[in-house]
């Protein structure tokens, strides 16, 4: 490992401009002629629209344009879609219904968009929104998936009857049900999986402007993948066709999942930008933040695990309602199937496993992939599972998980994953040793004489990423295949540009890929950008989600750097009259391995763009482009212990120990791994304590719509983390990197609510474990 | 935020005629309230008439055990004034946790009184301490000028000026956060004076701030935290939300009452 090679702790290039405030963000950008937007929005959850009257508004003070759906529409827009197909398991394909980018007839959840106004500054846009006259006829709505099922439950859309998108299954029903008849011991939970709400610290935003010269529109906008995003806008939004169509995704500032997909906001301001002559910039607030960002999790399910008498699994049955919102959001219909249903294995050797998943309209905001996408609802279910099965057991629940732990490899699950490598025993006993777990009964004892009650909790995570194999998720339904692209372009005096399908919105790019090129090639990360984020200067990619850009991105980077090299090499042999096999790379030099010959890289580029001596027939440049698609998930793994202690006066619970032990494969800067791991922590802490998105009943309100009420995560909340990792290098990429994005948020909130039910006793505690829920539960354990 | 005019007082006379000149003016304190209700378009003043610059509203005053802090004197200026601290303790400590520091170098005692917000913390304060409300016309006894959610026995044209009030042998103060905003979800102060023992408690009440009974017939007994063993509050006409159901507030109140108690006796 060289200084700023692969395994070096290399500060982050580009925190500079971050913490400067020099970043360069949607709501930075200023086009000429830019005017600002502003949404009308449903107050109502659910609601019939009567009619618009759009007069007052338009009149006001520097008012542009007021424009409706109903114009939308006449200008050929298209419908929001999900772009994952799932059948139900009698063949049937998933009930989409419609979503127009601007409601036209009804509205389905409270900040469903109405019209757009566009007007001189963002204050008279906004005064002119109150001012659009939208008479609606209210109707019943309902906001829980298991309610909305119901017979005589309010009907969303006329496609999807009792609500129900999807009525879906994976595994062996049968076998599963008969490993439960024979089974010795079969442990039942309940296991609510609370709706969180994804709070990027930059709101969405979208710019959009429409050269009528060029005929040709540009969208700067908060975009995880801003490929995806034209396509998208191309194929099924008919905004503009791609060659008249480019988008930008500048810093964006933090995206978990929520700016992967394509919101009514952008296509509306493309298209106002051409209806009004003008460029339009919408930047949103925070409270259209918690409204109408695509929210995370939202499911229920009963679990069965069968046991036999050797207290080893043979069978697991999980039965689950996903709540997908008021629309299918681009990749909704995915994340509770083939990103959740495909881990239920977990890091365990299960013969049997059956899983039922129905999908639900409701009218709340639509739900999608958030940190994690599905991973962390079956991660969540299986530890929780366990561990209830080793308390019914009376055993210890490390040694419950051992005995059942996979211990081959590779291992083909029921629920079609196939387990490459992994060492689970080897991240579990580094986190027992770390959080000194044979140590815990006196620290318990010690806690109760101080009047605490103090509990230790585990989580073994396995989860599935660096996504994916395209021609694999295209048989299960994807529309689109999950390969990278880069290109490296090595300048005439050896620097370099490396331009890339992933997106950086906090993940750190500019340095770890950076990395890899010095790696290999010598040069000084100083002397390697990172160009990504626009869609004229880079060649289609994929984007950042599902812990891909290492996996995938950098695989497709490293493939590109193969080539490079390759002719790099052939004109060094060449310049020094030498056999290509001979030469080698070391340390930002060509040398004919054995003697004292060697040429700069700086000299070798030069050469091959001077093409004063080349070899025969060979093209001058030296630029070569990669697209790699990868064979296989890579499946990161890990032991999460966390340890707390509650007050039962007012059921506050502190954590006082959280160990994470990870296997990441190969890793390129362990600064920037502990930093997505310490990330990730925070927000699975946060949804087991004190995040949940709440919606009123019967109005359908969002309730925790800004921070007086929805509980982020502070620094005072968590404690200092232990992290470490003991790794197996993946064998289905060229790295051996595994991904590391998401692992934190997948396995910390089984661990954290082990660690509360070991503590009080009670089993039944649904996340977030506030005070009030912990004082309750432990007030009603008195009472008994 | 809706348009907006605003006007910077230099005295308290001066204000108060240009609170008088606006369709629908409001003062403004450090604002720490106002502000973000105007920024989300849930307040729309026509025009804001600044106290922040009234000399005579600023500053704390100890003399001997009695202690008058103007109006618009920061909480961060309460927090770190030592001779207060020398008086009061629990007053500044109570001072030193509202908020953030932002909050705290901008928003004034005299501002957060007349907002009576349920969830403030010096109500609990200025009731428990027997404090006297000063303004441009008149004194009012806190126990009087508290009168319900966001209300206040302030007129239209009435400036609190300062808080006036004699410092305790003992006090505490002691406070149950909302895990979401941090404000007090259960505030309880403390203070035993020369005859009595006054607790009073924020965040909790429907109508907000409130005097408990309950709590001072015990800690009159026996000004200890043991004294409150088993004393239990009724949770009738306590908020409910979902945060804190009212059974969870009665339990808070108890506690943080026995936990303010023991910082009183230090």
């Amino acid at each position: 490992m060289g200084v700023e090679g692969i395994g070096a702790r290399v500060a982050r290039k580009e925190d500079r401009r971050f913490i400067t405030g020099a970043g360069r963000y949607v709501d930075d950008m200023v086009v000429p002629g830019m005017k600002h937007a502003a949404f009308v929005r449903s107050p109502y959850a659910h609601a019939d629209i009567k009619k618009i009257d759009v007069k007052a508004a338009e009149a006001m003070p520097g008012v542009i344009g007021v424009l409706t759906g109903k114009q939308l529409k006449g200008d050929g827009i298209g419908n929001l879609i999900c772009g994952w197909m799932i059948h139900s398991k009698d063949g049937s394909p998933m009930k989409m219904g419609a979503w127009s980018p601007l409601a036209v007839d009804r509205v389905r959840y409270v900040g469903d968009a109405v019209a757009i106004v566009v007007a001189e500054t963002k204050g008279q846009a906004r005064d002119a929104a109150e001012a659009v006259e939208v008479v609606y006829k209210e109707k019943k709505a309902v906001t829980d998936a298991v309610q909305a099922l119901k017979k005589g439950a309010p009907q969303l859309h006329p496609e999807a009857e009792n609500n129900l998108i999807f009525d879906w299954e994976i595994g062996d029903a049968k076998a599963t049900d008969e490993a439960i008849a024979k089974a010795a011991h079969v442990t039942k939970v309940h296991i609510v999986n609370n709706r969180l709400i994804p709070n990027a610290m930059e709101p969405r935003a979208a710019l959009g402007h429409y050269n009528k010269a060029e005929d040709h529109y540009t969208c700067w906008t908060t975009s995880q993948n801003p490929h995806v995003a034209r396509l998208v806008m191309s194929a099924f939004y008919n905004v503009a066709p791609e060659n008249k169509l480019r988008v930008i995704a500048p810093d964006v500032g933090g995206g978990f999942g929520s700016k992967i997909y394509i919101y009514p906001e952008e296509i509306v301001c493309l298209w106002a930008s051409k209806r009004t002559g003008v460029p339009v910039k919408w930047v949103a607030d925070r409270t259209e933040s918690f409204l109408t960002d695509a929210h995370g999790r939202d499911h229920v399910s009963e679990v069965q695990l069968a046991l036999d008498k050797n207290n080893k699994v043979i069978g697991l049955k999980v039965d689950t309602i996903a709540n997908l919102g008021a629309y299918m959001s681009l990749f909704s219909s995915s994340v509770p199937t083939y990103l959740y249903a495909t881990l239920l294995s977990g890091q365990y050797d299960i013969p049997a496993i059956h899983a039922n998943v129905r999908t639900v309209y409701t009218n709340t905001a639509p739900v999608d992939a958030y940190r994690g996408a599905g991973r962390p609802e079956a991660c969540y279910l299986i530890e929780r599972t366990m561990e209830t099965a080793a308390r019914e057991l009376g055993m210890s629940p490390a040694e419950f998980r051992r005995i059942n732990f996979i211990t081959q490899f590779p291992h083909q699950t029921p629920v079609i994953m196939n387990y490459d490598t992994g060492d689970f025993g080897a991240s579990l006993n580094a986190a027992m040793k770390e959080a000194d777990y044979a140590g815990f009964p006196k620290r318990r004892e010690a806690a109760k004489k101080r009047g605490k009650l103090r509990g230790i909790g585990f989580s073994c995570y396995i989860e599935a990423c660096g996504i994916a194999p395209s021609k694999a998720v295209g048989s299960l339904g994807a529309g689109v295949g999950l390969w990278e692209s880069a290109e490296v372009r090595v300048n005439a005096v050896g620097t370099i540009e490396v331009l890339t399908g992933s997106h950086s919105h906090g993940q750190g790019h500019e340095t770890t890929f950076a990395q890899l090129v010095n790696q290999r090639l010598g040069v000084p990360i100083d002397s390697v950008s990172i160009v990504h984020g626009d869609t004229d200067k880079v060649q289609m990619g994929m984007g950042t989600y599902g812990s891909r850009s290492g996996a995938v991105g950098m695989s497709a980077i490293s493939k590109a750097l193969d080539k490079v090299e390759a002719k790099a090499k052939k004109i060094a042999a060449h310049l020094m009259e030498a056999d290509e096999a001979d030469i080698v790379i070391e340390n930002g030099e060509l040398k004919v391995a054995g003697t004292d010959k060697s040429l700069p890289w700086f000299q070798v580029a030069l050469a091959s763009y001077t093409a004063h001596n080349l070899p025969d027939g060979m093209e001058p440049g030296l630029k070569e482009t990669a697209f790699y698609d990868p064979s296989n998930f890579t499946f990161p793994a890990g032991c999460y212990i966390c340890e707390v202690e509650i007050d039962p006066d007012t059921g506050v619970t502190e954590i006082v120990q959280f160990v994470a032990a990870d296997d990441f494969g190969n890793i390129i800067n362990p600064m920037i791994v502990e930093g997505q791991v310490h990330g990730g922590v925070a927000q699975g802490i946060g949804q087991a304590l004190l995040e949940g998105c709440r919606y009123d009943a019967d109005s359908g309100q969002l309730v925790t719509a800004s921070y007086m009420d929805y509980t982020m995560p502070r620094a005072d909340d968590l404690p200092s983390f232990k992290v470490s990792t003991s790794n197996t290098p993946c064998p289905g990429n060229p790295l051996g990197m595994k991904g590391c994005g998401e692992a934190g948020a997948i396995g910390s909130p089984p661990a954290v609510m082990n660690a509360i039910t070991d503590a009080i006793g009670d089993n039944d505690l649904t996340m977030p474990a506030t005070p009030l829920k912990v004082w309750a539960s432990l007030k009603a354990m008195t009472r008994h | 935020m809706y348009s907006v005019t605003y006007h910077r007082a230099s005295s308290v006379a001066d204000a108060v005629k240009l609170v008088k000149k606006g369709e629908d003016a409001k003062f403004l304190s450090g604002g720490m309230t106002l502000l973000p209700a105007m920024k989300t378009r849930l307040a729309a003043p026509s025009d804001l008439v600044d106290l922040c610059h009234i000399a005579d509203m600023k500053g704390i005053k100890v003399s001997g055990k009695n202690v008058t802090i103007g109006a618009g004197t920061t909480h961060g200026e309460v927090a770190s004034n030592e001779k207060l601290k020398a008086v009061c303790a629990a007053f500044s400590d109570l001072a030193a946790h509202i908020g953030d520091p932002a909050v705290r170098h901008k928003g004034t005692i005299g501002g957060s009184i007349a907002n009576n917000d349920p969830a403030a913390d010096y109500p609990a304060a200025l009731i428990a301490l027997d404090a006297t409300v000063v303004t441009n016309k008149r004194e009012i006894a806190a126990a009087k000028f508290f009168t319900g959610l966001f209300e206040t026995a302030l007129k239209d044209d009435e400036i609190v000026t300062a808080v006036k009030f004699t410092a305790p042998a003992k006090a505490g103060y002691e406070k149950f956060r909302n895990p979401a905003s941090r404000y007090a979800m259960t505030g309880v102060f403390v203070a035993k004076g020369k005859d009595d023992v006054r607790v009073a408690v924020t965040g909790a009440g429907e109508d907000g701030v409130f005097r408990s009974k309950e709590i001072e017939a015990a800690l009159s007994k026996k000004f200890d935290a043991s004294a409150l063993e088993g004393v239990t509050v009724p949770a009738k006409n306590l908020m409910a939300d979902i945060h804190a159901s009212s059974d969870y507030r009665a339990a808070l109140v108890v506690v943080m009452a026995k936990r303010a108690v023991a910082k009183a006796n230090g």
